[in-house]
């Protein structure tokens, strides 16, 4: 609230032209600006169209041809079917279960971040302080250090080699819960819930009808920063996992990969290429589609006041 | 205001000893479960297995966890489950060398998760022998195979009278080359190494961009020439151990060598990558001196030279010579902690000797087994990749000419992974070959005695 009068004075003053008609000039280009973001542009699109290009070329073309343009034939619908074939199909086994370890394990997460974050935020009680501490603790904790001792831990409950493996750890997200935490305090007025409470609401009643509404654009955020993290999943599951069947898409690919490395083994860089490609689509199509949510939840707190 | 935070600390840490304790006690559970099915095997004195034993354990079948990377070993399990139909095979690709190690390693420290049986490389096997990690098989009779596989693979599976494993395939090493690029610059195959350093010499200076080989630093290699060269750096005898890179064999390899990277004779792509397949495909890498199982890969990798590659008699440190040695190549054994040895015992036998031997090589694998070596109609078998060579012939001579003696350390895992850190500086010219191998070895040295070896 004391921001807004500051900023009107300074435009009343005078000697300096007035802030409205200067943001309506249409605005110059700025050469350098231009040049930066088209770098930037290349920087970021180069590795997707290599392995576009790659993913359409023969095993013989992928090591034999320039790289950033396309071989002598075009092999991407062949590449396809055989990703799909190879191995009995076991390409399809892996979408599925990577689709499940994500719905399952950033699903949960993102609501088990809600649901703590909210309650940190807007309940008062013994311990808070501490949890605080915990939860700074484990972002600052890298997931890699926990890995074997998670593995022994797991190993001793039985529970290594099963889809639990993958999805329990990747429940957890301290971050996540500490974005809702600090979101759950701007975005969720108290006087909403005091006058819920005094409506005769229950508590759920209240954190699911009215604050997750309100949490939606921070919400995104998380799912999207988990989604992004379960997807890309792979060292717990390469502690963790032994059966193939169980893979997600990222260890599978890197189980083709080091057949290269193996005696006798079925070299498949084209497999793992055109596999590689696949496996960015969701991820791309989920960025695309919920970037407007993500937008909008960066921009919240400049918006708020 | 720090109250609260070690408050919180503490908090998790008892909440943390409560789990393990939990967690504990449903290990022991778990393993007074699995004692009570455990046929005999726990039994305090190993009863010898016989005969009998192997197949009434086969009669009565059961499931058996095979951890290997070899594909070969894809249609083995498949004819083994036709032939025993009760029992079942569940073979998993736990990862490649290193990758399998830790996880077998992991899952013997976690007691839970064991296989029954592991694909395990002759260099790393000492160190799951030593730690008593995988099973003798004496036990089970396995003393009377002896002579069945070559000297080389036989020596490599024993520590001291105890046998840890069965040989399932051996890497007597050749010189592979690219006979196009050999010919287009007019340039004789190498018969010793002082031929093979002036041979990459005209090689690159007729052509830049190609190399005699690619070398960046290999601890396999590395051992493997030093081996030939007839040194014996690492000594062992139960847990004593000595290391010494000084000796004469690992000098001639360090000089020799070194004259190929000071002359930058060496390309420096990485083995097993893209670009190494690439190079081998297109002629930018000509030669490389490995072991015998490398055929399948070139088909494989570097299809794009189809007919060009040759095999040759491995280059010799004295002309006239003939000696080889062992590059790569791996075993099959038994966890302690399997809970049917005896049953997994038999996979192990059909697999490395009987009919599972012959499915591998008709896969493409090279054999560990004598029979199998001296058998005509492998060693005459024509590779159209080789432009209609009888590649075998010069394989198996390789494989007798193994020289003796060769042992690796009972921390060779370890040892192999700080060779990038220590040896590898000199490929990238800091220090020589030589520094690089004291420096291995001093760090080798250390490793050892904090495991509790006796390291000279």
């Amino acid at each position: 609230m004391t921001a807004t009068p500051t900023v009107r004075a300074a435009a009343r003053r005078p000697g300096r032209p007035p802030l409205k008609p200067a943001a309506r000039r249409p605005r110059r280009r700025s050469v350098v600006l231009t040049a930066v973001t088209g770098l930037m542009l290349v920087y970021a699109i180069l590795p997707l169209a290599w392995l576009f290009i790659s993913a359409t070329k023969t095993q013989e073309d992928l090591l034999g041809t320039f790289g950033l343009w396309f071989g002598d034939g075009f092999a991407l619908v062949d590449n396809i079917t055989e990703v799909f074939t190879y191995q009995d199909g076991i390409f399809g086994r892996w979408v599925l279960n990577t689709v499940i370890y994500v719905v399952v394990g950033a699903g949960g997460a993102t609501l088990l971040a809600a649901l703590a974050g909210y309650g940190l935020a807007k309940f008062d009680f013994r311990g808070r302080r501490a949890v605080f501490a915990v939860v700074l603790g484990g972002i600052a904790v890298p997931p890699t250090a926990l890995a074997v001792p998670t593995f022994l831990l797991f190993a001793k409950m039985g529970l290594t080699d099963t889809p639990w493996s993958v999805i329990i750890p990747s429940l957890v997200s301290p971050f996540g819960l500490y974005l809702m935490w600090t979101y759950s305090t701007e975005a969720v007025p108290n006087e909403i819930l005091e006058s819920a409470r005094c409506d005769g609401a229950g508590e759920f009643r209240i954190f699911f009808k009215l604050a997750l509404p309100l949490l939606a654009p921070g919400l995104v955020t998380v799912l999207l920063f988990n989604l992004v993290a379960a997807w890309n999943n792979f060292f717990m599951p390469l502690i963790m996992l032994k059966n193939a069947d169980l893979y997600p898409l990222t260890l599978g690919l890197y189980s083709w990969n080091r057949q290269a490395n193996t005696v006798g083994g079925d070299v498949v860089f084209d497999l793992v290429i055109t596999g590689s490609l696949l496996t960015i689509i969701p991820l791309t199509v989920a960025f695309l589609m919920l970037q407007r949510y993500w937008q909008s939840g960066l921009a919240a707190g400049s918006v708020k006041q | 205001m720090k109250s609260p935070i070690t408050e919180g600390i503490d908090m998790s840490i008892t909440r943390r000893r409560a789990l393990l304790g939990a967690a504990l006690s449903i290990t022991l559970l778990a393993t007074g479960c699995s004692g009570s099915d455990d046929t005999g095997d726990g039994a305090a004195a190993p009863a010898t297995v016989t005969e009998a034993d192997i197949a009434a354990a086969l009669e009565a079948g059961g499931n058996l966890t095979v951890w290997a990377w070899d594909t070969t070993l894809t249609k083995v399990a498949a004819d083994f489950q036709t032939k025993h139909p009760k029992v079942k095979i569940n073979l998993t690709n736990a990862g490649t060398g290193n990758d399998q190690y830790t996880a077998l390693q992991n899952a013997i420290t976690a007691g839970t998760g064991i296989p029954d049986v592991a694909q395990i490389e002759y260099y790393a096997l000492p160190q799951f022998a030593l730690a008593k990690s995988v099973a003798d098989l004496n036990t089970y009779g396995a003393a009377s195979l002896d002579g069945t596989f070559t000297p080389g693979t036989w020596n490599a599976v024993h520590a001291g009278d105890k046998i840890y494993g069965f040989p399932i395939d051996s890497g007597p090493m050749a010189l592979f080359y690219n006979k196009e690029v050999f010919d287009k610059h007019q340039i004789a195959v190498p018969t010793t190494w002082e031929e093979y350093a002036a041979a990459a010499e005209k090689l690159h200076k007729a052509d830049p961009k190609a190399y005699i080989t690619s070398d960046s630093g290999d601890a396999g290699f590395t051992t493997s020439l030093i081996w030939q060269a007839g040194g014996k750096p690492y000594t062992v005898s139960g847990t004593d151990v000595g290391i010494d890179f000084a000796d004469p064999g690992s000098t001639k390899f360090a000089t020799q060598w070194q004259k190929l990277i000071d002359a930058k004779l060496l390309s420096p792509v990485v083995g097993w990558t893209d670009e190494w397949y690439k190079g081998l495909g297109d002629g930018t890498i000509a030669t490389l001196v490995t072991g015998a199982w490398m055929p399948s890969n070139l088909e494989k990798g570097a299809a794009a030279a189809n007919g060009k590659w040759r095999v040759a008699p491995m280059p010799q440190w004295e002309a006239g010579g003939k000696a080889t040695a062992e590059n790569g190549g791996s075993s099959l054994a038994i966890p302690e902690k399997s809970a049917n040895k005896t049953l997994a015992y038999a996979f192990l036998k059909y697999a490395a000797v009987d009919e599972g031997a012959q499915t591998r090589i008709d896969d493409g694998a090279f054999p560990a087994t004598t029979k199998h070596l001296a058998a005509p109609e492998f060693k005459n078998k024509e590779f159209p990749y080789f432009g209609g060579q009888k590649v075998n012939e010069v394989l198996a001579e390789s494989a007798g000419q193994v020289v003796t003696g060769w042992s690796y350390l009972p921390f060779q895992v370890y040892a192999n992974s700080i060779y990038g850190d220590t040896v590898g500086k000199a490929y990238l010219g800091q220090g020589t070959l030589a520094d690089g191998l004291k420096s291995w070895q001093d760090a080798s040295v250390k490793y050892g005695q904090e495991q509790g070896f006796t390291v000279k």
